[in-house]
């Protein structure tokens, strides 16, 4: 099990080396070569997901380490549905390092025992699981994407065509493609909160509890609704999407680890130390 | 062995004016081939002629005298005596003469590098010489070997990554800034080369509709005829930012013919689609002062020239690398040009042959034991024998009869037939 761990750990980092390879020097077969280590990685990252499912009988998000694990298997699935879907090379060149970094977070944090609870066994808390992380996973493209958005715009902006003007491909691209994100993110995210919810009644009884998480995840949703909101009604869109994609992120992760670390509530274990 | 030889004028050694004279039509270029065709002095020969350069690239037993043959039939064909044109023609052989002409293909010595018109126009003056059956196995191969370098070079080095000329300069920014320019809608105020040339590349791009405006309503109209556009009051124009993407200025005003509040009032009804302003007036046409409102770009003749002349520097260092490539491939095919010589060709032959038998005499041996010296010494004498009488035949048709016409192309079977080059 800790072997195939260091296998995921080192494809993704073989990953990162060629995607960054690929940004230096522009040659197609890096570019390939850093897509098809991070397929490998992802191809032994499920296998270790599953083989801890089946062994645990619970998905595999009972403590940090399995919850960092999951968050970097949704990323890298996520990146892998998209690479499919839009022609966008150099996106590599933030995922994979992103994925990387979980990993190796996740092989350092403590691994904390756990005891198997009857609440874990529900068919509502696996779907709230798997669609709040593949959510999440594509807000962190989404921000990625507006990262790109906001250095390209800048260099067309300000005349100033350097490093990244010749790398990066047009301000219609990356706005597509992270709306696109934004659209898949926050669909799942809903999903996965409405799946939350009715969890929530099934164990405690109560639908809202006012948890600071839930709270939390509240607020990140009606930043997103607002997005998009605008976005379909008024048309915001360019800079000022990339620029709330990338805030909503950070909330995002605040909502992830912040309200966990700083606040309490009834997530603390599966991301606490 | 037949020498390469190539003599030519070009935009290094002529001036315009007497490149136009020497220009040669398609119908003089097919006269001047025919020429050579039956001329015995070339065996084998291609006319480029572009407006930058008049080149003849030959096969040739005796170089002196194709030269000279081609001096004359230049002449001849454009009626000017060759003392007028002599002193611009430069002359390569073999070496230089595969290094020039791969150099040309690849648009390194182009008078703008990298442009990439070159390679068509060389595969067009190549095609009409294998019409006319004056190319042969080693100008062929010369040619094929010198494609083959010129996309090398295309994909391996930048060399015509990025644009350099003005109105590909915006055409390139318009790219990073839509992504495809198709169906964008395009105005034009004003008239003027370079903006009519910038409408002319983005309908390359096949954009939508184009709209026209000018001061005088009749030279907008002619131009929107010309575009198959639309033409519009000069007033009108300022209604127009609602839908336009692209729009391209270049007015005599003397003050801004779009300010900066007539297009922050119409972003909101765009639904903050992006607007890009190619300004090629001066003075400029357009507030300098849009380009911070948000999803709008502003580029005047300024910008552009400062990137065409950073893409024309990153071209030099990219050609830079061309020549590497050139240097190595001139390298591999001059080698490949000495052994079309008779006798490297006749003794990689042979040696061919007794490796063959060579190694069955061995294999035999392994299996008969108990052969005396003497028994072992006469098959060494068989072998000698049969690798003569095989060759004799071969030997002497190369040498000699036969293939007087065009040894070359008996030398290229042989070494193919035998698998020689390995």
């Amino acid at each position: 099990m800790e072997t195939l761990v260091v296998i995921t750990c080192g494809f993704y980092f073989l990953s990162t080396a060629g995607y960054l390879f690929y940004l230096i020097f522009q040659k197609d077969f890096l570019q390939r070569a850093g897509f098809g280590l991070l397929l490998a990685g992802f191809a032994v990252h499920t296998v270790v997901l599953g083989t801890g499912w089946y062994q645990s009988g619970h998905i595999p998000v009972r403590n940090l380490y399995e919850t960092l694990l999951m968050a970097g298997w949704a990323t890298a699935g996520i990146f892998l549905a998209f690479s499919h879907r839009f022609n966008l090379k150099i996106f590599g060149i933030y995922a994979a390092p992103l994925i990387t970094l979980i990993m190796l977070v996740a092989t350092q944090v403590p691994r904390v025992p756990v005891q198997a609870k009857p609440i874990f066994d529900n068919f509502w808390l696996v779907i709230h699981i798997l669609t709040i992380f593949l959510g999440e996973a594509a807000l962190a493209l989404a921000c990625g994407a507006g990262v790109f958005y906001l250095l390209q715009e800048r260099a067309i902006k300000t005349k100033h065509h350097g490093f990244f003007y010749k790398r990066l491909p047009s301000l219609e691209l990356l706005d597509g493609v992270g709306y696109t994100c934004l659209i898949a993110g926050f669909t799942l995210m809903t999903f996965g909160l409405i799946t939350g919810i009715i969890y929530a009644k099934s164990v405690w009884g109560r639908f809202w509890s006012w948890d600071p998480k839930e709270v939390w995840a509240g607020i990140t949703w009606l930043l997103y609704a607002v997005l998009l909101h605008e976005r379909l009604t008024v048309g915001w869109r360019g800079r000022r999407s990339a620029i709330l994609a990338i805030i909503g992120f950070a909330i995002v992760l605040f909502t992830f680890f912040g309200v966990n670390f700083f606040l309490k509530g009834h997530h603390g274990i599966f991301t606490r130390f | 062995m037949q020498h390469i030889i190539l003599i030519g004028l070009s935009h290094k050694t002529a001036p315009v004016e007497l490149r136009e004279c020497i220009a040669l039509t398609m119908e003089e270029t097919v006269d001047t081939l025919a020429g050579f065709r039956s001329h015995p002095d070339v065996n084998e020969s291609i006319v480029f002629s572009t407006c930058n350069r008049v080149e003849i690239l030959m096969a040739a037993q005796n170089s002196e005298n194709a030269v000279q043959t081609a001096k004359t039939f230049l002449a001849q064909s454009k009626r000017i005596p060759v003392e007028q044109f002599e002193d611009a023609l430069y002359i390569h052989h073999d070496e230089d003469a595969i290094r020039h002409i791969f150099r040309v293909t690849s648009s390194l010595d182009s008078m703008m590098v990298g442009e990439p018109q070159i390679l068509g126009q060389i595969k067009d003056a190549y095609l009409v010489a294998t019409r006319q059956k004056t190319s042969g196995p080693l100008l062929n191969r010369l040619l094929h070997r010198a494609f083959s370098v010129a996309k090398r070079i295309r994909t391996e080095t930048g060399i015509g990554d990025h644009a350099v000329s003005i109105s590909y300069a915006a055409i390139e920014l318009g790219r990073k800034i839509f992504g495809s320019l198709k169906e964008k809608k395009v105005l034009l105020i004003g008239a003027g080369e370079m903006a009519e040339l910038a409408v002319e590349h983005l309908m390359g791009q096949q954009v939508g509709e184009i709209i026209v405006t000018n001061r005088t309503f009749e030279r907008g109209f002619a131009l929107a005829r010309r575009f198959s556009g639309r033409a519009i009051h000069f007033d009108e124009c300022v209604a127009q930012l609602k839908s336009v993407d692209v729009i391209i200025s270049s007015t005599g005003a003397t003050g801004y013919v779009i300010n900066r509040d007539q297009v922050k009032q119409s972003l909101r009804s765009r639904r903050n689609r992006p607007l890009f302003f190619i300004d090629i007036a001066v003075p400029r046409d357009i507030d300098p002062r849009i380009n911070r409102l948000s999803n709008t770009y502003v580029y005047d003749i300024d910008d552009l020239q400062t990137i065409v002349e950073e893409n024309i520097k990153d071209r030099g260092q990219e050609a830079a690398k061309g020549e590497r490539i050139v240097e190595e491939a001139t390298v591999k095919f001059q080698q490949w040009h000495e052994t079309l010589k008779v006798v490297p060709t006749i003794v990689a032959l042979r040696k061919k042959v007794e490796t063959i038998i060579d190694g069955e005499i061995k294999h035999t041996l392994a299996s008969l034991n108990g052969l005396s010296s003497d028994e072992r010494q006469a098959l060494e004498r068989m072998k000698s024998a049969l690798v003569k009488k095989v060759l004799h035949h071969p030997t002497i048709f190369l040498k000699k009869n036969g293939c007087r016409e065009d040894r070359t192309l008996y030398l290229d079977v042989t070494r193919k037939l035998f698998d020689l080059d390995k």
